[in-house]
C-alpha cells in the first residue's frame, strides 16, 4: 500500500473520498447480504413476503431472534442434491476455466506480439460481441447447436454427417461448455493480453542470448511473467461461471446440475425463499475461498 | 593513409601484426530495412582479447551491427565470421556470444542468483558447478550479499552489475555490451569503466562495446570504430582517433576542435621553414608539418587544431607571421581543470583555446574583452582533406 503523506488536502475532504466507496459497498453489498442471511435463517410461510418471522420493530426483537434457526442449512446438508449441485458447478467452472485458458492464452499472446499499429483493432474485435445482448448471443447458439440447427446443416453439406444424421450436442454439458467458453472468452483474453503486452520483449532476446531456445523461453520467462494475468483471468471467469444460470438453463439438459439453476428453482419454482437464501449464502462462502487465493497471489506479486 | 605519430610503445596491437588472424570478421555486411540502409557494405576485423568500441551518433548502425553478431538480426548481404567460421543462420541461442543489454533485461521474477545461473542452466551443467560459477561471478561484480534479492530491489548500479555477471557467467568468446553504462551517473560510470577494463583483462575475453559516449570509448578501448550513416569512417586506437582523425566528421565528433577552411599555398609558408606546408585560411597564414599534408598547392583543405594545443597570452609572440592570431576574448568557459577561451578574430571568426588551470587563482589574468594573442607550433594542427 502506498503511504499517504500529509498534504494540504488532509482532513475531512480526504475522508469523504475514502468513505464514498465504502458507503456504496455498505448500502449495496453488505445490507442486501445481511437481508439474505436473515431470510436464510427464517422459515417458509404462505404469506407476503413468503417467510417468517418478519421484522416488526425493536420492541419484539427478542421474539424475532428466537424464531431464527439453521434448519435450512441442515436441510442443505441432508439432501445430496445440493452438494451435487455445488460440486457440479465447481467442476463445470473449473473445466471451463481451463478451456478458456487454453483458448485465450494463444489469442492474447498473438495479440500482444502483433504490430503495435493493429493492436487497438484486435482489442476492439475482442470486445465487439458485447455490442449484442448476452441473451441474444446465447439464443443464437441454440440455433446453431440444436439437432436441425446450422451446425448439422453445415456438417451435412460438407458430407461429414449423412443426410439423416444430426448433431446431438444441444441440451448436453458440451453445449454448456461451448456457451460458457464463447461468452467468457473476452474476460479471459483481456487480462492475459494486459499482462503479456507490457512484457519487455528484450527479456526474450536475453533468454535466447543466454542459450535458451524460444519454446523453453516461453515456459521460463513469458508464462511466469504472465501469471498475474492468468490468475486474474481465471478468477474473473471462474467466479461468475460457478453461479452461472442463463447458459445452463438455455443450452444445458435436465442432467446439467448447476447451483444457479437450483437456486432459481428454489426461489421461483418452489417459492422457498429461505432455502434459496441459504443456497446463496453458501455459494458466496464457497466463492470466498478462490477470491482469497487470488488476493494472496496478488500480494505475492507485489 | 594513416598518418604516423612516430613510434609508439604498445603491449597489445594484433592489428599491426601482419600474420594475425581476426577473431571476428564482418565481410561486406549490408543491412536494409525496407528502403532504409542501416549498415552499408561494411568490413571490419576484430582480434582476440581486444576491447573494441563501435562509436557513433544514434542511428549510425552500430547497434544493428552488434545485433547481427549476436544473431538477433541477419545481414541482408555479406557474412560474419567468428574464428573463421561463417555464423550466418545460427540462432542466437547457439552462438558463443553473450550480450549485456542497454536496459539490462534482467528477469524480474528471478533472484539475482537465478538470473546469473540462467545461462549456465541452459547448458545443463551440474548443479554444483553452476553454484560455484554463480558465486564466482557475484564475487567478481561484488554482489555476494545480494544473491537472494530480486532485480526490483536493487539500485541501477547494482542491476548493471547483475547484467554484467549474467552475461559473463557462460564465459562467452565475445561479450557484447550495448551502451552498458548509459543509465549510470557520471561518477559510477567512470568507476565502472575501469572495472570493465579490469574484468576484460583478468578474464582475457574479447569485448565489443557499442556507445555514443566518446569519453567512454576513449577510456576503455584498444581500438575504436567511428561510424556514421551505416559506414565505418575510421578505425584506430583512441590516441590516433583523437590526434590524427582522418576526416572532418571524426575530428568534429571526437572532442573539441577548431576547423578553418583554407587553400594550400606552397610547400613552405611564412618564414619559409623547411618541411612545412603553408595554408591560407581566409587571410590567416598557417603552417603545418609536411608529413601531415599530402595535398598539392591550390587544393581546398581544412585546417584543424584542438583547443588545448592553442596557446593564449596577452603578450605578442616574437613571430606573428604564421600560426598566430590576434583577437578579443569573447567568452570564457571555466571547467575547473581547464578554462576554454572563445577568441573572436577581427573577421568575426571564433577560435577556441583551452588552458590548464595549473595555479590556484580565483581571478584569472585573462578576462572578457581582453585583446589576446593566440599561437601554436606547426606540429599542433592537422590538415583534413575530406
Amino acid at each position: 500500500m502506498a503511504e499517504v503523506t500529509a498534504s494540504p488536502h488532509a482532513g475531512p475532504a480526504r475522508w469523504l473520498v475514502v468513505a464514498v466507496p465504502y458507503v456504496w459497498l455498505l448500502l449495496f453489498f453488505v445490507a442486501p447480504f445481511l437481508i439474505i442471511l436473515k431470510i436464510s435463517l427464517s422459515d417458509t410461510a404462505i404469506a407476503m413476503p413468503p417467510y417468517t418471522p418478519v421484522f416488526e420493530g425493536f420492541g419484539a426483537i427478542g421474539d424475532f431472534i428466537s424464531q431464527l434457526d439453521f434448519e435450512n442449512y441442515a436441510f442443505l446438508a441432508e439432501d445430496p442434491l445440493y452438494l451435487r449441485s455445488y460440486l457440479s458447478s465447481l467442476r463445470i467452472a473449473a473445466i471451463s476455466t481451463c478451456l478458456l485458458l487454453f483458448i485465450g492464452y494463444p489469442i492474447a499472446l498473438a495479440m500482444a506480439r502483433a504490430p503495435t499499429s493493429i493492436r487497438p483493432t484486435l482489442v476492439m474485435m475482442v470486445i465487439l460481441p458485447f455490442w449484442t445482448s448476452f441473451l441474444i448471443r446465447v439464443y443464437a447458439w441454440i440455433g446453431i447447436l440444436k439437432p436441425e440447427g446450422l451446425l448439422t446443416l453445415l456438417l451435412q453439406a460438407i458430407g461429414i454427417l449423412g443426410p439423416t444424421e444430426q448433431v446431438q450436442i444441444f441440451r448436453t454439458d458440451t453445449a454448456v461448455f461451448i456457451g460458457i467458453v464463447y461468452s467468457y472468452l473476452p474476460f479471459m483474453v483481456l487480462p492475459l493480453y494486459a499482462a503479456l503486452e507490457k512484457m519487455d520483449a528484450t527479456l526474450l532476446e536475453a533468454a535466447s542470448d543466454l542459450g535458451c531456445p524460444p519454446w523453453k523461453a516461453f515456459w521460463k520467462i513469458t508464462f511466469p511473467l504472465s501469471l498475474p494475468g492468468v490468475v486474474a483471468g481465471a478468477m474473473i471467469c471462474f467466479i461468475p461461471i460457478t453461479g452461472e444460470f442463463v447458459i445452463p438453463d438455455l443450452l444445458g439438459g435436465a442432467e446439467t446440475l448447476m447451483i444457479g439453476k437450483t437456486l432459481w428453482t428454489e426461489f421461483f419454482g418452489n417459492r422457498d425463499w429461505p432455502l434459496a437464501s441459504a443456497v446463496a449464502v453458501l455459494l458466496l462462502l464457497v466463492l470466498v475461498i478462490p477470491i482469497m487465493i487470488f488476493q494472496n497471489q496478488q500480494q505475492k506479486v507485489r | 593513409m594513416a598518418k604516423s605519430l612516430g613510434p609508439v610503445k604498445r603491449k597489445f596491437a594484433p592489428w599491426t601484426e601482419p600474420g594475425a588472424v581476426p577473431f571476428i570478421r564482418f565481410e561486406n555486411i549490408t543491412k536494409r530495412y525496407g528502403d532504409f540502409t542501416a549498415v552499408s557494405n561494411l568490413n571490419l576485423d576484430i582480434y582476440e582479447r581486444e576491447f573494441f568500441s563501435l562509436l557513433g551518433p544514434s542511428g549510425c548502425g552500430k547497434t544493428t551491427l552488434m545485433r547481427m553478431l549476436a544473431g538477433f538480426e541477419e545481414p541482408t548481404e555479406g557474412r560474419i565470421l567468428l574464428q573463421g567460421k561463417d555464423i550466418s543462420g545460427v540462432p542466437p541461442y547457439r552462438r558463443p556470444t553473450n550480450m549485456m543489454f542497454q536496459s539490462y533485461a534482467l528477469f524480474p521474477h528471478m533472484t539475482v542468483e537465478k538470473n546469473v545461473a540462467f545461462g549456465l542452466e541452459q547448458d545443463n551443467l551440474p548443479k554444483g558447478e553452476i553454484q560455484t560459477r554463480v558465486e564466482e561471478m557475484l564475487r567478481l561484480v561484488k554482489l555476494e550479499e545480494f544473491a537472494k534479492r530480486k532485480p526490483g530491489q536493487l539500485s541501477g548500479g547494482q542491476r548493471q552489475r547483475v547484467a554484467l555477471a549474467r552475461s559473463l557467467a557462460k564465459r562467452p568468446k565475445v561479450l557484447l555490451l550495448d551502451e552498458p553504462l548509459g543509465a549510470l551517473d557520471r561518477k559510477l560510470r567512470e568507476e565502472t569503466q575501469f572495472e570493465l577494463m579490469d574484468i576484460q583483462h583478468t578474464l582475457g575475453l574479447t569485448f565489443l562495446i557499442v556507445t555514443h559516449d566518446q569519453e567512454e570509448a576513449m577510456t576503455v578501448s584498444d581500438r575504436i570504430a567511428v561510424m556514421d550513416k551505416g559506414v565505418i569512417v575510421q578505425v584506430a586506437t583512441p590516441a590516433e582517433i583523437y590526434e590524427a582523425p582522418n576526416c572532418r566528421y571524426v575530428a568534429d565528433f571526437i572532442g573539441d576542435i577548431n576547423i578553418m577552411e583554407g587553400t594550400v599555398v606552397s610547400a613552405s609558408a611564412g618564414r619559409g621553414e623547411a618541411g612545412t606546408v603553408g595554408i591560407d585560411c581566409d587571410g590567416l597564414p598557417v603552417a603545418v608539418e609536411q608529413q601531415q599534408c599530402t595535398a598539392a598547392a591550390g587544393d581546398k583543405v581544412a585546417f584543424a587544431i584542438r583547443p588545448e594545443k592553442v596557446r593564449i597570452s596577452l603578450d605578442q609572440p616574437v613571430d606573428t607571421s604564421v600560426n598566430a592570431a590576434y583577437g578579443e576574448v569573447w567568452d570564457i568557459g571555466y571547467l575547473g581543470d581547464f578554462s576554454v577561451f572563445l577568441v573572436k578574430l577581427p573577421d568575426d571568426r571564433i577560435i577556441r583555446a583551452a588552458q590548464a588551470n595549473v595555479s590556484r587563482l580565483v581571478d584569472r589574468p585573462i578576462t572578457f574583452g581582453d585583446m589576446v594573442w593566440l599561437r601554436w607550433p606547426h606540429d599542433a594542427g592537422l590538415v583534413l582533406a575530406r
